[in-house]
């Protein structure tokens, strides 16, 4: 369906982002591999959702999270980010 | 991984500060719903130990159908955290999956699979204060209606010191959610509300008649020396217009936050 190929972003994957980091880290800061930009991953965006799913970079498109689900297992892929920062207060400035 | 990411799949047993609660499904049971556009519905929902929420938040909702195959979408807050009850609107994508169901085939006393509430970045708090510009495109208003009947909420004295202005871009009057809601709104001396239709016919509109531009929100935004905090969110074209130009007008990039929306369905 090409509605499933639209592009979100970070932030509609804020759900799968809880799997697998236990918190929020729409917030938190991502460091890309490709370009060495900085920001959110709110910011970052995303291709496909909920079963698996990509984030790339709004700059370099570097694929810099991929999380996919397979029968009872999260694969996270997340070697496109050289450095994530996580606030540790939920409140932002 | 190369990076230097470690996935600990025991963090929440360590409950550090800013742990959040285990992000779990919940069936929420349909209270009403209610029709805002000729596409667009609100459903409004009791959610089973909802902890509460922050204006700007989503849900993910999932439908199951009877051979197991699973659709997940998110839909924004459209109620204030001082609400009672969690409010969703959703439009009506055609030949979609689940905003068909959600729109046309769910009744109040019905279930719905939720999680929630989700996100961290497009959210907003009238502690963080203002001045706030809102920008939605289309049914991109829900998270920043949140956030208006958040402001409404307020105790007048701190109402006063966040003034909010809104542009909204829609295709028609009649695809303008919350029409009366926001003439309401407006009333209020801290509110602005703007509308502007890129495809009405209707003669009488005196209002913007066209896509936002640079000189529209020149016009309607804060003046970038203001230190205000942007939000904008809509279909992806229109925020990432938007935000550019907002930033070539000497906005603070990390005062701009965006959310895009796909017709997902």
């Amino acid at each position: 369906m090409q509605t499933e190929e639209m592009r979100l972003d970070g932030n509609a994957a804020g759900g799968v982002l809880r799997e697998v980091f236990a918190r929020d880290v729409t917030a938190a800061l991502a460091t890309c591999t490709g370009c060495g930009a900085v920001g959110p991953v709110g910011a970052l965006l995303e291709y496909g959702h909920g079963m698996g799913m990509i984030l790339r970079c709004p700059g370099c498109d570097t694929a810099m999270l991929r999380v996919v689900r397979r029968t009872g297992w999260l694969h996270v892929d997340a070697s496109g980010i050289s450095l994530l920062m996580i606030p540790e207060s939920t409140s932002i400035s | 991984m190369s990076s230097g990411i470690r996935v600990t799949p025991e963090v929440t047993h360590e409950r550090p500060a800013a742990a959040q609660p285990r992000l779990e499904w919940r069936v929420a049971t349909v209270v009403s719903v209610r029709d805002e556009t000729p596409r667009a519905r609100t459903l409004v929902l009791d959610v089973p130990q909802w902890p509460g929420h922050r204006a700007g938040q989503h849900v993910d909702v999932r439908l199951v159908a009877e051979d197991g195959y699973q659709s997940q979408r998110s839909y924004s807050i459209a109620s204030a955290p001082e609400d009672a009850s969690v409010a969703l609107t959703v439009e009506r994508i055609d030949d979609a999956e689940v905003s068909p169901y959600l729109c046309g085939v769910l009744r109040p006393g019905d279930g719905l699979e939720v999680r929630g509430p989700i996100g961290g970045y497009f959210v907003w708090d009238i502690a963080q204060g203002g001045p706030l510009l809102l920008v939605a495109g289309g049914s991109g208003i829900v998270p920043l209606m949140a956030m208006l009947r958040h402001h409404a909420h307020a105790d007048a004295a701190v109402r006063a010191r966040v003034s909010v202005r809104l542009l909204y871009s829609a295709r028609k009057l009649e695809d303008v959610i919350y029409r009366e809601e926001l003439e309401r709104l407006a009333v209020s001396p801290n509110v602005k509300v703007t509308l502007t239709l890129t495809r009405d016919a209707a003669t009488h509109w005196q209002g913007y008649r066209r896509r936002i531009d640079r000189a529209m929100l020149e016009q309607e935004s804060w003046p970038a020396s203001g230190m205000s905090r942007a939000f904008v969110c809509g279909p992806t074209p229109l925020v990432e217009s938007v935000a550019t130009l907002l930033v070539e007008l000497g906005h603070d990039p990390a005062r701009v936050r965006t959310e895009r929306f796909g017709p997902t369905g």
